[in-house]
């Protein structure tokens, strides 16, 4: 496995080991080319993943420090955890649920789409859907997606079959078990799916594509690729002309280094990528790196969410079997006749007991709510991604009082709804609702959104240097050997799970990467 | 379909696992009653500031199908809690007993109906001690793993081969 010197300036410094930076790590090491990926967190393989929701929970995830506002739900119930996201190798491709949909044409073109919404801030996004058709290609066959490259679709297990009877019924007729980069059958020296259920704890069968299980080892392989566990990365340096020099981090033994690289790629999630360029400020760069349109940290987006659970008086196990069962995705079409713009999907959820009991309703006491829960086999659940409104105002900041273990000031994210994801919301609760209604559902939970999973935009790429902070290639527009690789690149969220095509844009800037540098331009 | 055993296996030695106090033999005992034995094993806490916590416990979440040790075993841990988290709760079963006697005449745990003693906690929701105590029962109660199967939940799966050939696709009421 390659160890690289930390003043071999000869490197792409990655920081984040997720969908866009293990991905990205890997294409670059196929190509030839030298990567170190740092990673905060620390190195579970696949078997050490624990099918138990409060301990994964403590294995995996980001829980360090984070502040809230805003008048987002989030903030009143779970003020420390704005997000439910992963530290540990992998990224958060070791707990997403695999549900793996492309953009659709007008998602790229929602200022053209939509036209002017007061309140959003809505751009286009530089590319477009043929733009990016051979990269999807290339990450739904990378990540073997069912539905995709001939591969069958994954077996409806009863929480779809609940969701498929109901949506069924009030005339949905794109109703089936999704486009999954999970094995239905043994692919890539990966076993198939066990219906184990624990999807977001990370797989034990390693059917669920993640970078760890997929992207990283064959990287490495190559004798190009090292990852480093425990590398909490805090500044960003750069030199005289303004171009990054390398990457100063905290090592697992509490150490200061600083990794040389010839490129950087940010790639730490949407609150963490733009910590880092707000953190590494200078004389030269007062407001943050790449951050001359003031757009960093800015446009925070993280889908219009919510779930509907439904209780019935007959069993369902809704926990049996992949979390993302299967998904209805006829409201996610264009069609402004709903009363807002943007559309969703209803992908099926399921919850454990444990967790079930902290989300189902946060703050929740007393016989409603332990009724429901008293009813746990007999429910069904779904959960709804849908775009929301890029606004200016939603964004993360350095905190200016509250700092990590290493001094450095915690992420601060401010969200407020806008009216658009307020009256989606309503809709697709009364939908979700209405599908469970119409198999004989006696109760139905409108149970708000989580800690977010999908932090998307704060980065986001821009034609105009003045409107974003990256161009098409995920190129910033400051700094020519600084790039974002991650889902902060996002000019909007689409509705649909981001993954895919975080993956397919990480896949087309490493090409674009490697062109640059045999060219001699960075 | 496969359907869950959600029949009671409790005994005391749910106490044992997962309380931080040693527990006197009897599983008669573990009740939540004035006096009770297991209460007073506390170190720290006044026996009854244990057996009113497990009182507001079973008010805050009922589930008639628990039994007394599982509301017992998630308070019980309060008793090696911090200085600081020992006085808040203290405080906070005062406060209780307090609303409690002016409403009623007795303190909280002889309150006899459930809508009194519901109304007494609703009249102190926005108390610290109130949200720490109900927050602090989401992990402490529904975590634990001998209470799963009485609400139906099966807990971790791949050490059983998941669920492919254990009911994943089993239900017969829907088509």
């Amino acid at each position: 496995m390659a160890q690289f010197d930390l003043n071999d300036d000869s490197v792409v410094c990655i920081v984040g080991s997720g969908a866009g930076g293990g991905t990205l790590g890997n294409e670059l090491a196929q190509k030839g080319i030298k990567v170190v990926i740092l990673e905060a967190g620390g190195r579970y393989e696949f078997t050490d993943f624990i099918n138990d929701e409060w301990d994964s929970f403590t294995q995996l995830a980001w829980k360090d420090m984070r502040t809230t506002s805003g008048s987002w739900r989030v903030h009143k119930d779970f003020p420390n955890l704005p997000a439910w996201i992963v530290k540990a190798v992998g990224g958060s491709t070791t707990h997403w649920a695999g549900a793996s949909l492309r953009f659709q044409e007008h998602e790229f073109k929602t200022r053209t789409t939509y036209g002017e919404l007061p309140g959003a801030n809505l751009l286009d996004w530089p590319i477009t859907l043929a733009e990016l058709e051979p990269y999807y290609a290339k990450a739904e066959y990378k990540m073997g997606v069912t539905s995709t490259n001939g591969i069958p679709r994954l077996p409806g297990n009863n929480n779809f079959k609940v969701l498929q009877a109901g949506a069924t019924k009030i005339g949905y007729k794109e109703v089936h078990t999704g486009n999954m980069a999970i094995n239905s059958q043994p692919r890539d020296d990966r076993d198939s799916c066990q219906q184990i259920g624990f999807c977001f704890q990370g797989c034990k069968s390693g059917a669920k594509w993640s970078t760890l299980m997929a992207e990283i080892p064959k990287g490495e392989a190559t004798g190009r690729l090292e990852v480093r566990p425990g590398s909490m990365a805090t500044h960003i340096e750069h030199d005289a002309s303004g171009k990054v020099t390398g990457v100063v981090y905290v090592d697992a033994d509490g150490k200061t280094q600083r990794q040389k690289a010839r490129i950087v790629a940010v790639a730490g999630n949407s609150l963490e990528s733009p910590r880092l360029l707000l953190n590494s400020a200078s004389p030269k760069f007062p407001d943050g790196l790449a951050n001359s349109s003031g757009q960093v940290g800015r446009n925070y987006m993280r889908h219009m969410t919510g779930s509907v659970y439904g209780v019935f008086d007959r069993p369902v196990h809704m926990y049996r079997g992949t979390t993302m069962a299967g998904i209805v995705r006829d409201e996610a079409a264009l069609n402004t006749k709903r009363g807002f713009v943007g559309g969703y999907e209803l992908e099926t959820l399921s919850l454990g007991l444990p967790f079930l009991a902290a989300f189902l309703d946060p703050g929740a006491w007393g016989r409603s709510f332990t009724a429901g829960l008293d009813d746990y086999p007999n429910m069904a659940g779904l959960w709804i991604v849908g775009e929301d409104m890029p606004r200016e105002t939603n964004r993360v900041t350095l905190d200016p009082a509250v700092k990590d273990g290493n001094g450095m000031p915690v992420a601060s994210v401010h969200f407020d709804d806008h009216d658009n994801d307020v009256k989606m919301r309503a809709h697709a609760y009364q939908q979700g609702s209405a599908i469970y209604q119409a198999v004989g559902a006696t109760r139905v939970f409108q149970t708000p959104p989580y800690p977010s999973t999908h932090n998307l935009g704060t980065n986001r790429m821009s034609a105009n240097a003045k409107d974003g902070v990256v161009n098409k290639f995920g190129q910033t527009h400051d700094v020519k050997n600084l790039f974002v690789s991650d889902g902060s690149q996002f000019t909007s969220g689409a509705a649909c799970n981001p993954t895919l095509t975080i993956v397919s844009l990480a896949i087309r800037q490493a090409e674009t990467m490697q062109g640059m540098m045999g060219r001699g331009e960075i | 379909m496969r359907v869950v055993d959600r029949r009671s296996k409790v005994t005391r030695r749910i106490v044992l696992r997962g309380g931080a106090m040693a527990v006197p033999g009897l599983a008669a005992g573990l009740a939540i009653v004035p006096g009770a034995a297991w209460a007073q094993a506390a170190r720290n806490l006044a026996p009854a500031t244990l057996t009113t916590l497990a009182r507001a416990a079973r008010d805050i979440y009922p589930h008639d199908h628990i039994a007394d040790a599982y509301y017992i075993t998630a308070v019980s841990g309060y008793d090696s809690g911090t200085p600081e988290i020992r006085h808040l709760v203290t405080e906070g079963c005062t406060l209780l007993d307090a609303e409690a006697q002016k409403r009623h005449g007795t303190p909280y745990l002889l309150v006899a109906n459930e809508t009194d003693r519901v109304a007494i906690l609703t009249a102190i929701e926005e108390t610290a001690f109130f949200g720490k105590l109900r927050s602090d029962l989401v992990v402490s109660l529904y975590n634990q793993k001998p209470l799963w199967a009485k609400f139906g939940y099966e807990g971790s799966s791949a050490d059983k081969g998941g669920y492919i050939n254990r009911g994943f696709n089993d239900i017969d009421w829907v088509s």
